[in-house]
């Protein structure tokens, strides 16, 4: 009986994985390396080209492009996000729970719905340019939707709760005593702040960084919507190959870059997160 | 002026969040069908909502489709939880790795992976191929909330009850499951809400015969605007607001306990 219930608890969520995550993660890479067929999706022979088209400039153009608006809204997110977290971090309990359940709030709306409320807010005849001409602003309405500008604004709406909520959790434990200390020892703002406040936050700053911009690279449907009908990201390259060219090994070999990219990205967050836990242990 | 900043900083990102659901909700009540200024209050985009059957049945099956993934993923994660605390086994480190890596895979690599696995297995789309796709996105999930509030137990507890005769089943029902609890019911609402918030993997894996919610809604918005689709959309925040305040208090009555 002991046996059983062990076996059954490990094995079914092992069983989930296997089946589940690690065999189609072979096929797409499989996948990646066959050659494109009409009605298979896939055939022989192996091939490296599917990578090889990655660097044609059409499509290195959209990877490009895609890292360009991924890292643009990273950062976006991370300079609104980090002085937010601070607030939220260091306020008092009623405040800090307030608000932490507030920047959960939007998540229980749909992040298309979400990426649609953006672009009632940017289309020409939008809230934002009639809250202009209501300020007494006289010229041509701002053609803000369908442009790159509308991407990074709604990547960033859907995924700054992404970068606050894991830059709460590294502030929030962050010890107020080593500021003190660092103070006391002679150390002003700006020293207080890139010798130990940022190292100290950096684990926080990177996992954020991986949940914005990960996604980022990948969400279609914000470009769609807000972006009209390009391929701006790398998520729409390879919906479009699934989907629509039913080019599946083209598709595959675009998602296995991703899946390359994820893995330095993780990689150099568990470096940093290492070399944070040396700095607090030295001496 | 550090106070005043503070403010105007927890605002502005305040304001940034709510004001697009702000005039989502508020165009819902607007009596005008392509122009987005302000021509009086109606109903009438509710009345066409309870008028448009498709896009009330892909609601339902959406929550269908939530309820039955989050309690899978809920099971299995929980179980999955328990055993990377209670045992040491063969692949346990790799298992955890694996978790971890699938926590962070953009959807869409894992909606193209499913695909693919479903198209050679000739799996069918539908509502099982969903149901498979979004417990496997929620189930990490599921496992580091619960794993999170195990890890902060005493092992003694467990070693207890066994030496006390209970069987491995016993100690569990009787005492990790109830000392777990809140972290089940968090990582039960967490995998809710994320299979609700699912575009992408969706739109990978789902059937003509199921149609969720977010593909109902993508051909609706995709080009121009729908004011049923904020009338829905006001609708359904108004539901999971209310869902959340019930659960609220159902949890602060039993507190005292």
């Amino acid at each position: 009986m002991q046996h059983v219930f062990r076996r059954a608890s490990t094995g079914l969520i092992a069983l989930w994985l296997a089946v589940f995550v690690l065999l189609p993660t072979l096929m797409v890479v499989a996948t990646s390396l066959l050659t494109r067929h009409d009605s298979h999706f896939v055939s022989l022979p192996l091939t490296l080209d599917n990578y090889a088209r990655l660097f044609d400039p059409l499509y290195a153009g959209v990877l490009v492009d895609s890292f360009g608006l991924a890292a643009l809204a990273t950062v976006l997110c991370l300079l609104v996000g980090y002085p937010f977290a601070w607030i939220v971090a260091r306020a008092r309990a009623p405040w800090r729970h307030l608000l932490l359940l507030l920047v959960i709030v939007p998540f229980w709306t749909n992040s298309l719905i979400r990426a649609y409320a953006v672009k009632l807010v940017l289309a020409t005849n939008g809230a934002l340019n009639s809250a202009l001409f209501a300020l007494g602003y006289s010229g041509e309405p701002l053609q803000l939707l369908y442009t790159p500008f509308a991407v990074v604004a709604g990547l960033v709406y859907v995924l700054l709760p992404f970068m606050i909520l894991p830059l709460y959790a590294v502030i929030e434990k962050l010890d107020p005593r080593l500021l003190e200390a660092a103070a006391d020892l002679g150390a002003g703002r700006l020293q207080r702040f890139v010798r130990v406040i940022l190292p100290l936050t950096l684990p926080g700053i990177v996992a954020g960084g991986v949940l914005v911009f990960l996604p980022a690279l990948g969400l279609f449907y914000v470009s769609d919507v807000l972006g009209g009908a390009k391929d701006l990201l790398v998520g729409n390259l390879v919906k479009n190959q699934f989907l629509v060219a039913r080019d599946w090994p083209f598709g595959a070999a675009a998602s296995v870059t991703l899946v390359v990219l994820m893995g330095l990205l993780l990689w150099a967050w568990s470096a940093s997160a290492r070399r944070a836990n040396q700095r607090i242990g030295e001496p | 002026m550090i106070a005043a900043l503070r403010v105007a900083v927890v605002a502005g990102v305040l304001l940034f969040l709510y004001l697009p659901l702000a005039v989502l909700f508020a165009f819902s009540f607007n009596d005008s069908k392509y122009s987005m200024a302000w021509k009086g209050f109606t109903l009438k985009w509710y009345e066409a909502l309870a008028a448009n059957p498709q896009l009330v049945d892909a609601a339902i099956h959406s929550v269908v489709l939530a309820v039955t993934a989050a309690t899978v993923a809920t099971v299995i994660g929980t179980l999955g939880a328990v055993a990377l605390y209670r045992y040491r086994f063969r692949g346990r480190a790799s298992l955890s790795g694996l978790l971890y890596v699938l926590l962070l895979t953009p959807d869409i690599v894992l909606a193209i992976s499913l695909l693919c696995l479903f198209v050679v297995l000739g799996v069918s789309l539908g509502f099982g191929s969903l149901v498979i796709a979004h417990v496997t996105f929620c189930l990490p999930f599921t496992v580091v909330t619960v794993y999170a509030r195990l890890s902060g137990f005493d092992p003694r507890l467990v070693e207890a009850a066994r030496d006390l005769g209970a069987g491995e089943f016993t100690a569990m029902r009787r005492v990790l499951l109830p000392l777990a609890l809140p972290a089940i019911v968090a990582g039960w609402l967490l995998s809710f809400t994320l299979s609700l918030d699912d575009v992408v993997v969706s739109y990978f894996v789902s059937g003509p015969e199921y149609e969720v919610l977010p593909l109902r809604i993508y051909s609706m918005v995709r080009l121009g605007f729908k004011p049923e689709v904020n009338a829905l959309a006001t609708l359904l925040f108004v539901l999971s607001l209310a869902i959340v305040l019930a659960s609220q208090l159902l949890l602060r009555q039993r507190r005292p306990s």
